[in-house]
C-alpha cells in the first residue's frame, strides 16, 4: 500500500476509525494519514489516539477493531479523539481536568 | 530452573512460606502491625477492618490463612468484635498449620499483646525454616493478573504480552485467573464466543451485565481521573484493553473470589457483589482485586501498569509490567519487566510474553520481585456479598 500512515501511530485493526500515538507529538508537527500529511493543531501525548477517518456525532469509534464509545461532535481525519469529542455507551468517564484547572496546580 | 514448593495438607504448594499476622477488625491493626515489625520479611500482614460479621470476609480470611503461601498463622482479635475467630482459628488448625490467637483485651493491653505475639511470629519463623520442600510443576501454578494505574498504552503492550504469557501458562497445565468484570464492560461477546460451553458463555456475559448495571447504579464506571489523563477515553476503551491480558486461550471457568478453580485452564473471576448495591464500590483499589485473587489460590499476580502503580501485596509476589516506556524510565527501580519496548519498538509481544513467563518461573522457585524487595506488602478487603456460582461456571 502506497497510501502510508506515520510509524508513529499504531493501527491495532484495519476497521478502526482512530490510531494510537506511540509518542508524544507536538502541536504544529505533520502527521502522515492514509499518505495525507495534516498538521496536528494540539500536542498528543503517548497513548492517545488520532481519527484516521471522519466521524459523524453519533458515529461508534472503533479501536481494537470494537466500539469504545461514540462520538458527541463531528471529528476530522487527524483530531485528537478524547473526552471533548466522545462519550461512553455505557457510564460516564471522571476525570481531574476541571478540578486541574479550578485549583491552578 | 528447577521449582520446589513448600507442599500443604492439601495438596497445594506454596512459592514461599510465610507467617500471616492477621487482625480481626481494625482496632487490633495497630497491635498486629507492631507484631510484624520485628520480622518484616517473613511475617505479614493481614485483615479485616470492619466490626460487623460479613460471610464473604469471613471466607476470604479463611482462605488467606490458608493460603499456600501462608506456613503459619497468628490472629489477632481486640476481643469484642463480631468477626468468628474461633470458626478461622479451626479452620486454619485443620490445615495443619500452626496458629494461636492473641486477645488484646485479655492479654493486658497493647504492649503485652505486641510482647506475646512477637514471640510467636519469632518462634513460627525458625520452626517454618525447617519446612520439607517437594519438586513443583508450571501445572501447579496459580496465577493471576491485574492492571492499575492503566493508560494508552497499557492495552497495546503490557496488557496483550501478560496474555501472551498466561497462553504459555495455560498450555504448560497453569491455572490463570483475570478479573474485574467491571473492566470488561462492552467485551461480552467477544468473551462469551471464548467460553468452553455455550452455557458458560451466557455466564460470563450475565457477570459482565452485572457488573454494568452496578457501576451505573454508582454512577461511575471502573475508571480513574489518570486514566483519561493517559489517553483512555472511555470504560470500554479501558475494557478492550485489560481483556487483552487473558490472551486466546479458551475460557475454562468463571469463579467468584475464594473459589478454587478445579483444575488447570483460564478462569475469569466476578469480582462484582450480587444483589443490590450494598457496601459501596466493589474493589476500591486494586490491592483488593489481588487478595481476590489470592484467596482463591493465585501464588503470584501479573500486574500491568502504564501510568506507573508501585503496589505489591502481602503473602504473594506481583510482578510489576511495565506498559509505557517514559514511565518505565522514571519508576524502573519498582518495574520487573519493560513492556514498553513493545511501543517504542524494540520488542515485540511475543518476545516480551516469554520474558514475562521466565519471570513467573523464576519468582516460582524463589526469585524476588521488585516491590517484594522494596518491601511493599499491600492488603486490603472490604465488605461484599455474594451468591454461589451457578452449575455451568466450572469445568466437568
Amino acid at each position: 500500500m502506497t497510501d502510508q500512515t506515520d510509524d508513529r501511530l499504531i493501527v491495532l485493526a484495519p476497521e478502526d476509525t482512530v490510531a494510537v500515538v506511540r509518542c508524544a507529538i507536538s502541536k504544529g508537527e505533520c502527521v502522515a494519514i492514509d499518505g495525507v500529511e495534516l498538521v496536528l493543531d494540539v500536542a498528543v501525548s503517548m497513548g492517545h489516539k488520532l481519527a484516521l477517518r471522519p466521524m459523524a456525532t453519533g458515529d461508534k469509534v472503533l479501536k481494537y477493531g470494537a466500539s469504545i464509545g461514540s462520538a458527541t461532535t463531528k471529528i476530522a481525519v487527524g483530531d485528537h479523539v478524547h473526552l471533548h469529542n466522545m462519550k461512553s455507551d455505557y457510564t460516564p468517564t471522571h476525570s481531574l481536568t476541571d478540578a486541574q484547572k479550578e485549583f491552578d496546580v | 530452573m528447577s521449582i520446589r514448593g513448600y507442599l500443604r495438607n492439601d495438596g497445594r504448594k506454596g512459592i514461599r512460606n510465610v507467617v500471616a499476622v492477621a487482625y480481626l477488625v481494625e482496632c487490633a491493626h495497630h497491635v498486629a502491625r507492631e507484631i510484624t515489625l520485628v520480622e518484616r520479611e517473613n511475617a505479614h500482614l493481614i485483615g479485616f477492618p470492619g466490626c460487623f460479621p460479613n460471610d464473604y470476609a469471613q471466607e476470604m480470611m479463611e482462605r488467606l490463612c490458608t493460603h499456600p503461601n501462608v506456613g503459619a498463622v497468628l490472629l489477632v482479635s481486640l476481643g469484642c468484635e463480631s468477626f468468628n475467630r474461633y470458626k478461622l482459628e479451626q479452620v486454619i488448625r485443620d490445615s495443619g498449620r500452626d496458629v494461636e490467637t492473641l486477645v488484646i483485651q485479655k492479654e493486658g493491653g497493647t504492649r503485652s499483646a505486641v510482647v506475646k505475639g512477637q514471640a510467636f511470629v519469632a518462634k513460627a519463623v525458625q520452626g517454618l525454616q525447617e519446612s520439607l520442600t517437594t519438586p513443583m510443576q508450571i501445572s501447579d501454578l496459580v496465577v493471576g493478573t491485574v492492571c492499575g494505574g492503566s493508560d494508552g498504552t497499557s492495552g497495546i503492550s503490557g496488557n496483550p504480552a501478560a496474555g501472551r504469557a498466561f497462553d504459555k501458562l495455560v498450555a504448560s497445565g497453569a491455572t490463570c485467573i483475570f478479573e474485574e468484570t467491571g473492566e470488561l464492560i462492552g467485551c461480552e461477546d467477544i468473551m462469551s464466543a471464548r467460553a468452553a460451553t455455550p452455557e458458560l458463555g451466557e455466564e460470563l456475559r450475565a457477570s459482565v451485565t452485572k457488573a454494568a448495571e452496578y457501576y451505573a447504579t454508582l454512577g461511575f464506571g471502573s475508571f480513574a481521573a489518570g486514566n483519561a489523563d493517559g489517553g483512555l477515553s472511555t470504560i470500554e476503551e479501558k475494557s478492550m484493553g485489560a481483556y487483552a491480558k487473558s490472551g486466546a486461550s479458551p475460557i475454562s471457568g468463571l469463579i467468584k473470589p475464594g473459589d478454587i478453580p478445579p483444575k488447570g485452564g483460564l478462569y475469569l473471576m466476578d469480582v462484582v457483589p450480587d444483589g443490590p448495591v450494598r457496601f459501596g464500590f466493589p474493589n476500591i483499589s486494586d490491592n483488593a482485586e489481588i487478595v481476590e485473587m489470592m484467596a482463591s489460590g493465585a501464588h503470584m499476580t501479573l500486574f500491568v501498569t502504564g501510568r506507573g502503580s508501585v503496589v505489591g501485596s502481602a503473602l504473594a509476589p506481583v510482578i510489576k509490567i511495565a506498559a509505557n516506556p517514559d514511565m518505565y524510565a522514571r519508576l524502573h527501580e519498582d518495574m520487573d519487566i519493560n513492556a514498553g519496548r513493545i511501543i517504542d519498538g524494540t520488542a515485540s509481544l511475543s518476545e516480551v510474553g516469554d520474558e514475562i513467563f521466565e519471570m513467573v518461573k523464576a519468582v516460582a522457585s524463589g526469585v524476588r520481585t521488585k516491590s517484594e524487595d522494596l518491601g511493599h506488602r499491600e492488603f486490603i478487603l472490604t465488605y461484599k456479598s455474594f451468591e454461589p456460582i451457578g452449575p455451568a461456571c466450572l469445568p466437568a
